[in-house]
């Protein structure tokens, strides 16, 4: 009984970082002030109606490569034990798809705005013509918040104890622009772009989101000591927004600070929110720190569309169709996505079965130290589910 | 900040240093200097004729915050050692608003001269103020220092979650994202330009090659983010692989930024040497720095074709520990310490870095500061701490031998028959038992004041407290 109140508060107090920017009405009220990027189709396209009828939701799913494809058919086994009003619309899309598939995905994901999504491989010996599915996803869809929820686990032994980091990262520029080319021979100029637009977009986000979830720390990560232009105006957006927020603590750090101090004392860091590359490579150390690829998950929002997946993305090639890979990451991230879609029970009901299926060390998988197959955890979390119901 | 993991002593941890040094055993020159006052005196002139004639001329920039300070610890420890260099210092500092194009020519053309220099971190201040690129990044680049080499070793002494890391990391210091090349093309947007050349980058990766075959190192691994920066990050990956192909017995590998931060944390042990652009060098250096103990442990250098700087490894000013005497002076006097193994004073050398290992091993200074501090005044050794590391089984040991680890002339229970034996013994046991430092503060204290009233705790004739110097 008590077991089962503490996994509840536990699972109540979890990732559960849905804030809708839909919601976020008067953000717009900045945007409309300032030219609009011309990437956001969202602006250009009606929004559709949600795909639910009958009380149940359609879902786009996109298994992707590796590992992606047996984890989706985990996630299904689980939603169909829980009995979750939740239809999949499956579309395959991998590294060796054609421009059409790809486009039928995003297709897709815009009739029905929610999406599960598995890691799409990006192969570098193509042309730089082909850009990164991934990429294109986010950029097209504007999905411009990507957040993730770092929380120690229980059950899992790391070398960092008591980690509670919510990470805000600007996901549609920065590095990742694909602006690049050859000026000179043997020289290449790759751009990165930082506009005020999307600094302030971002920093509202990651604001919004601290005073909703009760956090009392902001932590804007930059290099505007060498990019004093481009990371400067990101500073000077975030700056400019806290000063709409008095209640939360504002403070600025350097990148190679950062990681520093995560490696060595990551508990002071509440929330942080950071351009596109640090944002990548914060979130991989965070991933490390709290036990590895298989155990976060993550969430992409845009003003429309909203994308969920693993907080790293690593397709896992190697653990293909081995029965070795880790299931938890997946099933944490759809759990955030029936939070999302406001099926507040069965995401519970799901998110308590995992943390109680973690307690329990004998069903590990071994890249958290244990020795038991992915099939084992679905079974055992599939048992805690019916024993509840 | 925190980052240096706990509070150092730096006068004591350099006094200490300069200490082991000093008590070298089997060294016919330090036992000349230690013999007689007037021998003392005669050969010490001699040393200084010696320095200046035969020393090694070397440039020293100390910098801002805690530089000037871990300088002087590096000077203290040198004149220690006698060591044959003779700095000549400069004082380079944007924050401090000692920087101009003639300063910077002065130092530059010091360095040209000396091609061996020393340096503390030069700050780099956020604000625009006309100039996009920094004087240490000018300095860099004039000097056209490519290459920047981290070495990241666990030290023995330090508790971290890590043990026994080694890697080298080499980092591209002269492009990449650091080219200061960022306009405001239209209201509101900045465009910052990333620039990867061929050369540039085939000359990192032969002196990754050229260092893992000299060191003995076995796999050298390229960092990238290639799948998105294709032509730029493809560019680094290609020239890597191009120079790979002429080092058969080195495997070579490539893995993705992000999964590389994810491993440093995981499991850094996989990991040898790895080679990468600006960015992610800075990035990753700091990560590993992290993991060994943080900034104050980790050396580093800067090459050249012509010309070697030595510095820390992480850099940073770690302005808020100015004037506190905390600094930790390990990383600099390390990097010291590759500046000699550099000028080819291999003795000097190796001198200096056994010192300093065995200053952290024996855990003389530490974490708990104020603790061995208080203990440290009540042996009368106000720089060398307790005799040693605390724990109940070091107890007897501390009381059979008082005067420590390092051995010594005084025959064993020489201390009971010292009036304040009981005293002592109490503390010891107190110390070795509790870990909070109060008590032993408290205890030092008041042993403090009965020897400013009168009693004495040290020995006559060196006794126990001498340390066969």
């Amino acid at each position: 009984m008590i077991m089962a109140l503490k996994m509840l508060t536990a699972a109540n107090c979890f990732v559960k970082a849905m804030l809708r920017p839909s919601t976020l009405r008067h953000s717009l009220g900045i945007l409309f002030g300032h030219e609009t990027s011309l990437r956001s189709f969202s602006f250009k396209h009606s929004i559709p109606p949600s795909a639910k009828y009958g009380g149940r939701h359609t879902v786009t799913l996109i298994p992707g490569d590796g590992i992606g494809p047996e984890l989706m058919l985990h996630v299904k086994t689980v939603f169909r034990h829980a009995c979750v009003p939740v239809d999949f619309e499956e579309v395959m899309v991998n590294s060796t798809s054609s421009e059409e598939d790809i486009h039928n995905a995003i297709m897709a994901v815009r009739r029905n705005c929610v999406a599960l999504k598995g890691n799409i491989e990006t192969d570098h010996n193509l042309p730089p013509s082909h850009k990164s599915c991934n990429n294109r996803f986010r950029v097209t869809l504007d999905l411009y918040a990507n957040v993730i929820h770092f929380k120690s686990l229980p059950g899992v032994e790391t070398r960092h104890k008591n980690i509670d980091i919510l990470v805000v990262r600007e996901n549609t520029e920065g590095e990742y622009s694909n602006l690049e080319h050859e000026s000179v021979k043997g020289v290449i100029e790759s751009l990165k772009i930082i506009t005020k637009a999307k600094s302030l977009r971002i920093a509202e986000y990651a604001f919004q989101l601290a005073q909703v979830m009760g956090r009392k720390k902001v932590t804007a990560v930059h290099k505007a000591n060498i990019m004093k232009l481009g990371d400067g105006l990101f500073l000077q957006c975030c700056r400019e927004v806290a000063s709409h927020y008095p209640q939360l603590t504002f403070e600025g750090m350097i990148v190679d600070n950062t990681t520093m101090q995560l490696v060595s004392r990551p508990q002071q860091f509440d929330v942080m929110v950071m351009p596109n590359l640090y944002g990548n490579i914060v979130n991989n150390v965070c991933t490390g720190l709290v036990g590895g690829a298989g155990l976060v998950p993550g969430a992409n929002y845009g003003p429309t569309y909203a994308v969920f997946e693993t907080a790293s993305k690593q397709s896992g090639r190697n653990l293909a169709n081995k029965n070795m890979a880790n299931p938890i990451a997946m099933l944490l991230a759809s759990c955030i996505m029936l939070d999302y879609l406001k099926l507040h029970s069965y995401a519970t009901c799901i998110r308590t079965a995992v943390l109680a299926s973690m307690e329990n060390k004998g069903v590990h998988t071994p890249d958290i130290g244990g020795q038991s197959t992915t099939l084992d955890i679905v079974q055992n979390i599939i048992s805690h589910i019916s024993t509840v119901n | 900040m925190a980052a240096l993991i706990g509070v150092r002593c730096l006068t004591r941890a350099c006094a200490s240093v300069s200490q082991a040094l000093v008590a070298a055993p089997n060294s016919g020159a330090w036992r000349n200097l230690c013999t007689s006052a007037v021998a003392h005196a005669a050969s010490r002139s001699q040393a200084e004729d010696m320095r200046v004639e035969g020393a090694f001329p070397v440039t020293m920039l100390p910098g801002d915050g805690v530089g000037p300070e871990l300088m002087h610890a590096v000077k203290e420890v040198f004149k220690a050692a006698s060591v044959p260099v003779e700095f000549q210092e400069h004082h380079l500092s944007e924050v401090q608003n000692m920087a101009s194009e003639e300063k910077l020519e002065q130092v530059l053309s010091s360095m040209k001269e000396n091609k061996v220099a020393i340096i503390g971190k030069i700050h780099t201040p956020m604000e625009y103020k006309g100039e996009l690129a920094s004087y240490d990044m000018r300095l860099r680049r004039k000097l056209d220092l490519f290459a920047n080499v981290v070495h990241v070793k666990s030290l023995p002494g330090y508790k971290t979650r890590h043990n026994n890391l080694d890697l080298v990391i080499i980092r591209e210091q002269t492009e990449g994202e650091y080219s200061s090349l960022e306009h405001e093309s239209a209201r509101g947007v900045i465009e910052c330009l990333k620039i990867v050349t061929r050369t540039k980058s085939q000359r990192i990766a032969k002196f990754a090659f050229d260092y893992a075959t000299k060191k003995g190192r076995g796999k050298v691994t390229a960092v990238h983010k290639a799948n998105i920066m294709k032509l730029g990050d493809g560019l680094f990956l290609q020239c890597c692989e191009e120079v790979a192909e002429l080092y058969p017995k080195i495997k070579f590998e490539t893995m993705i930024i992000d999964n590389c931060c994810m491993q440093l944390v995981q499991n850094p042990y996989q990991f040898d040497v790895l080679v990468m652009p600006n960015l992610y060098g800075n990035i990753i250096d700091n990560l590993a720095a992290g993991l060994v103990g943080g900034a104050g442990v980790v050396p580093g250098e800067s090459y050249s074709a012509e010309y070697a700087v030595f510095e820390t490894g992480a850099r940073h000013p770690f302005a808020q520990a100015v004037g506190r005497n905390i600094a930790n002076p390990t990383a600099m006097l390390l990097s010291a310490s590759n500046m000699l193994r550099h000028l080819n004073l291999e003795y000097h050398s190796n001198m200096i870095a056994d010192a300093v290992k065995k200053v952290i091993k024996v855990g003389k200074v530490s974490q708990e500061g104020c603790g061995f501090r208080a203990l440290a005044l009540l042996f009368g050794e106000p720089e060398l701490g307790p005799p040693f590391p605390r724990g109940p089984q070091n107890i007897f040991c501390s009381l059979i031998f008082p005067c420590g680890s390092q051995g010594c002339s005084s025959p064993p229970f020489s201390w009971l028959f010292h009036p304040l034996a009981l005293l002592r013994l109490l503390v010891t046991v107190c110390y070795s038992l509790f870990p909070a430092p109060s008590v032993g503060s408290f205890m030092a204290v008041l042993m403090q004041h009965l020897r400013l009233s009168g009693l004495s705790v040290r020995g006559e004739h060196g006794g126990w407290r001498s340390r066969g110097r």
